[in-house]
């Protein structure tokens, strides 16, 4: 490990020591259940005027490239991503492609997750393209981690508090480029339409708010207005066409197969009970399931119910 | 002696387990020397490695080389492979053995409901540990066909440890011992553990079970037990389908009989079909025998594992024939198998209009059952009766069904 990230440390609610300071900014020891109070203002992007955007409402540019540029691409920027094509994401290792071709150094990648169709990104950790993952870090990348070789503090957040710390302004995104299987020049853009449809874009929703510059990126550009929308197209700055954006069989990674293990279906199977006791199972009602083989085969159980 | 063993599986994929690689030697001079390589050995390892001493310790080994290679063995895994590893190499009569759970300590009885027992390879610790979870009414701890053959020694070790240290939630315990003669020698593992039944593979005659019976008593008197051991014998070829009856009436202990369709198929020169022709006379056989004894007949295994439809044809099928249960080797099986030996509702209906007619004709006095213009021979009235304790014990009508009925 580097001796610049030995820093001073406190001990936490927990018993656990923690730094105060990570990638140069100041952390806040866990204080236990509702003792932390946050105080201030929700982050808000730089106010934007209808003078830099066409008339039109057209805001295409050529290529990926372009719209990076133009988002004004420089050193130590953050730069986010979402996961929702799983192992078939074919975006985020461009940007960095690109990063590296024009010579950008030290940037921050913030992606939702990654997956090992990402894991030649670590050519770009070695080399000071990026300085550091804040975001889940698995695979090939996790251990790039895990043995200290990345310059700078990996951090992990959940998904919920990724959502919070951009509302919060923990974490300032420069650019977020978000793939999208169907928008429309103006940026309105969905998950659900589309050769390559991968459902909701719900991980991207927060960065196309707050990141200062937004960049969607789609392979089926439909006519104004793309409906429905999940990302809006009043924060979007450029948007891009690409041949593809993602492969939608490869969202079936390990982490969203249905399990065989019969003790795991159990366990599916008595939650699934569970839920209908409690009387929250209805006709059409609506559930959330992780990823994870467990927690997606309650599906089947509140189908048989 | 410089002899190097082996014990235990590794490779990918497995889990629950560990591969022990042991050398004892006089030459040793510097004690023991223990490596391990564990996936949790930050967590685990000196744990590890502190059993690992004491076992050695407890055998009065000086100076072992031992490489222990965990994939996440449970302490009475790495017990149970150690003390193999061990006795390959020395010679002693003594056993190391971890505290006996006390929710372990529990009884079976002859009329046991034995709808489902659920085999469990017994060299494969990961298919035991959460096995009680699927609520089977038996587990059986396999040492016969489930093992390979050059890991039978060591699969004795790891069955006695997992009837001490695995909490099987109330399912009987069960072990299938090898053949005759070599199963006499599984016995010293698993009798003086509180098993509740052995099964006998390839049962051809009441000699071998009284043989087997000789064996259990020497144990049971040599270590003070006086726990009744129930015998399942497995019917297996055609001289067993031919003896049946005096197997089944051999013994007191002898509580159920069942049939292994795939090795009489084999033996009878024919194989084995969805539809069974081939083993209706056998089948047959199994149950009037059974049913002649006054014990339950049991049916042999449904092997396609995937398609639960024809699971629950099968389990009516082998219902209408008589049987009282089967064996299933995955534990999805058992909801299947419970729910369609368990009567259904036209059945659980017929048998309470039997019973209530009985229960009054009684109440009045009277020595006669009618039910309608029909009389009720006594028979039909015990087997009503009969269906409505199985409706009772699964759940399918409460205890005061009669009650609730006439408040409806």
């Amino acid at each position: 490990m580097n001796n610049n990230k030995i820093l001073e440390q406190k001990i936490n609610a927990i018993g656990r020591k923690v730094p105060l300071m990570a990638n140069g900014q100041a952390q806040i020891p866990y204080m236990g259940v509702g003792k932390y109070r946050p105080d201030g203002f929700k982050h808000a992007p730089r106010i934007s005027t209808c003078a830099d955007y066409p008339a039109d409402g057209n805001k295409l540019v050529s290529d990926l490239r372009e719209a990076l540029i133009r988002c004004g691409l420089r050193n130590g920027m953050t730069i986010s991503t979402h996961h929702h094509f799983r192992n078939g994401d074919l975006i985020a290792v461009q940007i960095f492609d690109i990063a590296h071709e024009l010579g950008i150094k030290d940037l921050v990648w913030f992606p939702s997750a990654s997956f090992p169709c990402q894991e030649v990104l670590t050519k770009y950790l070695e080399d000071g393209t990026i300085n550091r993952i804040e975001g889940s870090m698995n695979g090939a990348l996790g251990k790039f981690c895990s043995e200290g070789k990345m310059t700078g503090i990996g951090v992990l957040r959940s998904h919920g508090g990724r959502y919070q710390a951009v509302q919060d302004g923990e974490v300032e995104i420069d650019i977020a480029v978000i793939a999208a299987p169907t928008a429309d020049a103006f940026g309105n853009a969905n998950g659900v339409n589309g050769s390559a449809a991968c459902g909701l874009l719900g991980f991207a929703l927060a960065d196309s708010q707050y990141a200062d510059k937004v960049i969607v990126v789609t392979d089926n550009l439909v006519p104004f207005p793309c409906i429905p929308w999940q990302i809006q197209g009043n924060y979007v700055d450029y948007t891009v066409v690409v041949d593809r954006v993602g492969i939608p069989e490869k969202i079936i990674s390990g982490t969203t197969e249905v399990t065989k293990s019969p003790d795991r279906l159990l366990l599916a199977e008595m939650t699934s009970q569970f839920c209908v006791e409690a009387g929250i199972v209805k006709e059409n009602f609506s559930f959330q399931a992780g990823a994870g083989g467990t927690a997606l085969s309650i599906g089947i159980y509140f189908a048989e119910y | 002696m410089d002899k190097i063993v082996t014990t235990g599986i590794k490779g990918k994929g497995i889990r629950s387990d560990c591969f022990i690689t042991l050398e004892i030697s006089e030459s040793f001079s510097s004690g023991h020397v223990i490596d391990l390589t564990s996936k949790v050995k930050s967590l685990y390892g000196s744990s590890i490695i502190n059993l690992c001493k004491d076992i050695l310790n407890f055998y009065e080994i000086k100076n072992a080389h031992l490489f222990v290679e965990d994939s996440g063995a449970l302490p009475f895994v790495i017990a149970a492979r150690l003390e193999a590893a061990i006795k390959m190499l020395i010679y002693t009569d003594k056993e190391y053995l971890l505290p006996f759970l006390a929710e372990n300590k529990y009884k079976k009885f002859k009329d046991s409901r034995r709808f489902s027992r659920l085999y469990l390879p017994g060299n494969t610790p990961s298919l035991m540990i959460n096995a009680g979870i699927h609520k089977p009414d038996g587990v059986i701890l396999d040492l016969e066909d489930a093992v390979a053959p050059t890991k039978k020694y060591e699969a004795r070790f790891l069955v006695r440890n997992a009837l001490r240290n695995i909490d099987f939630y109330g399912a009987e315990r069960m072990v299938r011992i090898n053949q005759m003669p070599m199963g006499i020698e599984d016995l010293n593992y698993i009798v003086p553990h509180n098993v509740n039944l052995i099964l006998l593979p390839k049962c051809e005659s009441a000699a071998q079970i009284h043989l087997l019976e000789e064996n259990i008593e020497k144990i049971k008197t040599k270590h003070g037990i006086v726990n009744t051991i129930f015998i399942m014998p497995i019917i297996e070829s055609a001289l067993g389908v031919i003896n049946a009856y005096e197997i089944a009436k051999s013994s007191p202990n002898v509580v159920s009989l069942a049939i292994g369709l795939e090795d009489y198929t084999a033996d009878i020169c024919t194989k084995r079909t969805n539809e069974g022709l081939e083993s209706f006379f056998a089948r047959s056989m199994v149950v009037n025998a059974a049913r002649a004894a006054g014990i339950q007949p049991i049916d042999s295994v449904f092997s396609d594992i995937s398609d639960m439809e024809a699971l629950k044809v099968n389990v009516l099928k082998s219902k209408a024939l008589g049987f009282d249960g089967m064996g299933c080797i995955h534990p999805r099986q058992i909801i299947v198998i419970h729910e369609n030996y368990a009567p259904d509702d036209v059945e659980i209906e017929k048998a309470k209009k039997i019973v209530k007619a009985f229960l009054e004709a009684n109440e009045k006095g009277l020595g006669v059952v009618a039910l309608g213009s029909k009389m009720i021979d006594p028979p039909v009235v015990k087997r009503a009766e009969k269906t409505i304790q199985i409706a009772i014990n699964t759940g399918k009508i409460s205890l005061n069904w009669r009650e609730e009925d006439e408040q409806q």
